[in-house]
């Protein structure tokens, strides 16, 4: 990577896009090639049954409905501490992804376990509110007690090249994520690639994003498709891995939208061993928003314990 | 007629394009996952075709498709399933030659033989295609209760049904197992005729063109033996037609009881010619019986 990106301190948009803009290119048919040949790696026996348990602590349970109400974000939680109600040696998920106003709901469901409370903030899905309404947006659900922040970019702002008022406003989210009695909440930020440009803006919204300050980039709100394809998730993952050769911070990835069958889990779990190594296979730096992928998990660890292929009926629809 | 043959003739060399075998799930035609497949003999030993070799994951797909095609299949009114079933038929009809030839090569009858096949296999849709809106009326009714209830009971359709198709009526076995369980509304994964498979997949090929709704049926071809114990076992599937389980039916019916599977045991050898009644329609019903109370 370039030096000037590697060790900007709040410069200007000039400097900001001449800066993004000489990132180099991502070559598209060479992530294609790349996701293609690791998606046909196989994950048997023992290996899928750890891999499983592992994509289960990565999942982010994630309600995000207009119709959302506070009884299903208690049976959402319910599910995120115990998902499988017959098998009790599955782990609990890393969190809880609802709406902020929802947020209490799911901090009393939670207390006391190590489920984190994720809450969408700053406008999601379209982020088209004044920056003083998304920040109140985000300052409620902090205060109510969420744990993580999932902030969505200006894209409007980022298509036209004005990659200071993203970046501002990143960080203007992010200070009011802090917390006087404690670890401020964890800030992702959604750069909802099906919205954006191609590859190379995915990578240039993924070092912009981590430069303001993101303890994670994450792919999509789930709410317009293409959602989390394997190759922007491929490539935000090399986006991560160079930001820590060139800063040393590690942030993590979470892929959201989608992801809907154990395969898929699977394939993205190789996709990080592959590109960004042992270290990001951890909740704490990967995470799979999603939530139909919950069932298929557990019904796959089903066949593998009982030997029988199990089916939707037996697992509670959220 | 004869001049465009002539013409077609004199080109030098022309290759012939052999058809693919595959599989019929969801409404698509996929080659196994595995990608494996498995040389088809006629009686005589020559070689006429390779059929797409079915893995468990293949057999897991099936049931995921049925599985989704269920509630819709069910939920239409059982004149519209009685349409699209004729519909079946009519599409037989028209590719009654292409049926014929594949019973012919698969059995090694002679031609009429094989017509008469095919004409029984047409008319056996007709048969459950009317039989679709009258079930309810049969083994249904009023029940007589002693107090001011009213009370019906109605059949309605037990689920994702897996069927073993008869090995050996390759076109009008499978038509008479198949045809009884999706009439009332049951969705199927069949497991074809493992020595004749083709006749099965043309007929899939006839299923995808008559209005069938994807996933109601869903074929796979293949060694039953690979494939049946994940399907008798599987959570997901609701009832087993054993009708050309053959050996491993035991089998399949312990597995099936660990999952609380319904099951329909292969009879003594079945006449495929006879008309036949409600025999295979019953098994696949459940029974839902509603009280409502009267007066005031």
């Amino acid at each position: 990577m370039p030096d000037t990106v590697a060790t900007w301190t709040a410069p200007g948009n000039a400097v900001l896009r001449a800066s993004l803009d000489a990132l180099p290119g991502v070559d598209e048919a060479g992530v294609h090639a790349r996701v293609a040949a690791l998606a046909t790696r196989s994950v048997k026996t023992s290996a899928k049954a750890r891999a499983i348990d592992l994509a289960v602590r990565m999942v982010d349970l994630t309600t995000l409905e207009g119709a959302d109400t506070p009884g299903k974000v208690r049976a959402l939680a319910a599910k995120a501490l115990r998902p499988d109600a017959s098998a009790p040696d599955v782990p609990p998920v890393a969190a809880v992804c609802v709406y902020p106003d929802l947020v209490p709901v799911a901090v009393r469901a939670l207390r006391g376990s190590t489920v984190g409370v994720a809450s969408v903030a700053t406008s999601f899905p379209a982020g088209r509110a004044p920056l003083e309404a998304r920040l109140a947006d985000t300052r409620a659900a902090v205060a109510s007690g969420a744990t993580e922040i999932d902030m969505v970019i200006d894209r409007g702002a980022f298509l036209t090249g004005d990659y200071r008022k993203v970046y501002d406003e990143i960080v203007a989210v992010r200070e009011v994520c802090a917390r006087s009695d404690g670890e401020p909440a964890h800030l992702k930020v959604i750069l909802e690639t099906g919205e954006l440009a191609g590859h190379d803006d995915v990578r240039r919204a993924s070092w912009l994003a981590m430069h303001a300050g993101a303890d994670f980039i994450k792919t999509s709100t789930g709410k317009v498709s293409p959602a989390a394809t394997p190759d922007v998730t491929l490539v935000m993952l090399q986006a991560v891995r160079d930001f820590r050769a060139a800063t040393g911070r590690q942030v993590g990835v979470k892929p959201a939208g989608g992801i809907r069958t154990t395969k898929d889990a699977l394939r993205n779990l190789v996709l990080v061993e592959e590109t960004v190594g042992a270290d990001w296979l951890d909740p704490r730096f990967f995470r799979l928003g999603a939530s139909s992928l919950l069932n298929d998990l557990l019904m796959q660890r089903a066949k593998l314990t009982t030997g029988t292929y199990s089916g939707p009926d037996h697992y509670s629809a959220d | 007629m004869s001049d465009h043959t002539t013409a077609q003739d004199a080109v030098p060399g022309r290759l012939p394009v052999p058809k693919t075998y595959k599989l019929y799930v969801g409404g698509a035609f996929p080659r196994s996952e595995s990608g494996r497949s498995i040389p088809v003999t006629a009686p005589d030993g020559r070689h006429l075709a390779h059929a797409a070799l079915a893995s468990r994951k293949d057999a897991r797909d099936a049931v995921v498709a049925a599985r989704a095609a269920f509630a819709p299949w069910a939920a239409r009114t059982a004149f519209n399933r009685g349409q699209i079933l004729y519909r079946i038929a009519e599409m037989m009809e028209g590719r009654r030659d292409h049926f014929a030839g594949a019973v012919v090569d698969a059995l090694g009858v002679p031609r009429p033989r094989a017509e008469e096949a095919v004409d029984a296999a047409v008319d056996r849709w007709i048969h459950y295609a009317g039989w679709t809106d009258k079930v309810a009326q049969v083994l249904g009714g009023a029940n007589p209760v002693s107090g001011p209830f009213d009370n019906a009971s109605a059949p309605e359709p037990t689920g994702v049904v897996a069927v073993f198709a008869p090995q050996d009526a390759p076109l009008l076995g499978l038509v008479s197992v198949l045809a009884p369980v999706i009439a009332t509304g049951n969705t199927a994964v069949v497991v074809a005729s493992e020595s004749a498979p083709l006749p099965a997949v043309v007929l899939a090929e006839a299923l995808a063109t008559s209005d069938l709704p994807s996933g109601v049926v869903n074929i796979l071809t293949g060694r039953t033996a690979d494939v049946a114990p994940a399907l008798a076992a599987h959570e997901d599937v609701d009832a087993l037609d054993l009708t050309g389980a053959g050996a491993l039916a035991a089998d399949l019916e312990r597995a099936a009881a660990t999952t609380l599977t319904r099951v329909l045991r292969p009879g003594p050898r079945p006449d495929w010619w006879a008309l036949p009644g409600l025999g295979r329609i019953t098994p696949f019903l459940e029974t839902k019986t509603v009280w409502q109370s009267v007066g005031r």
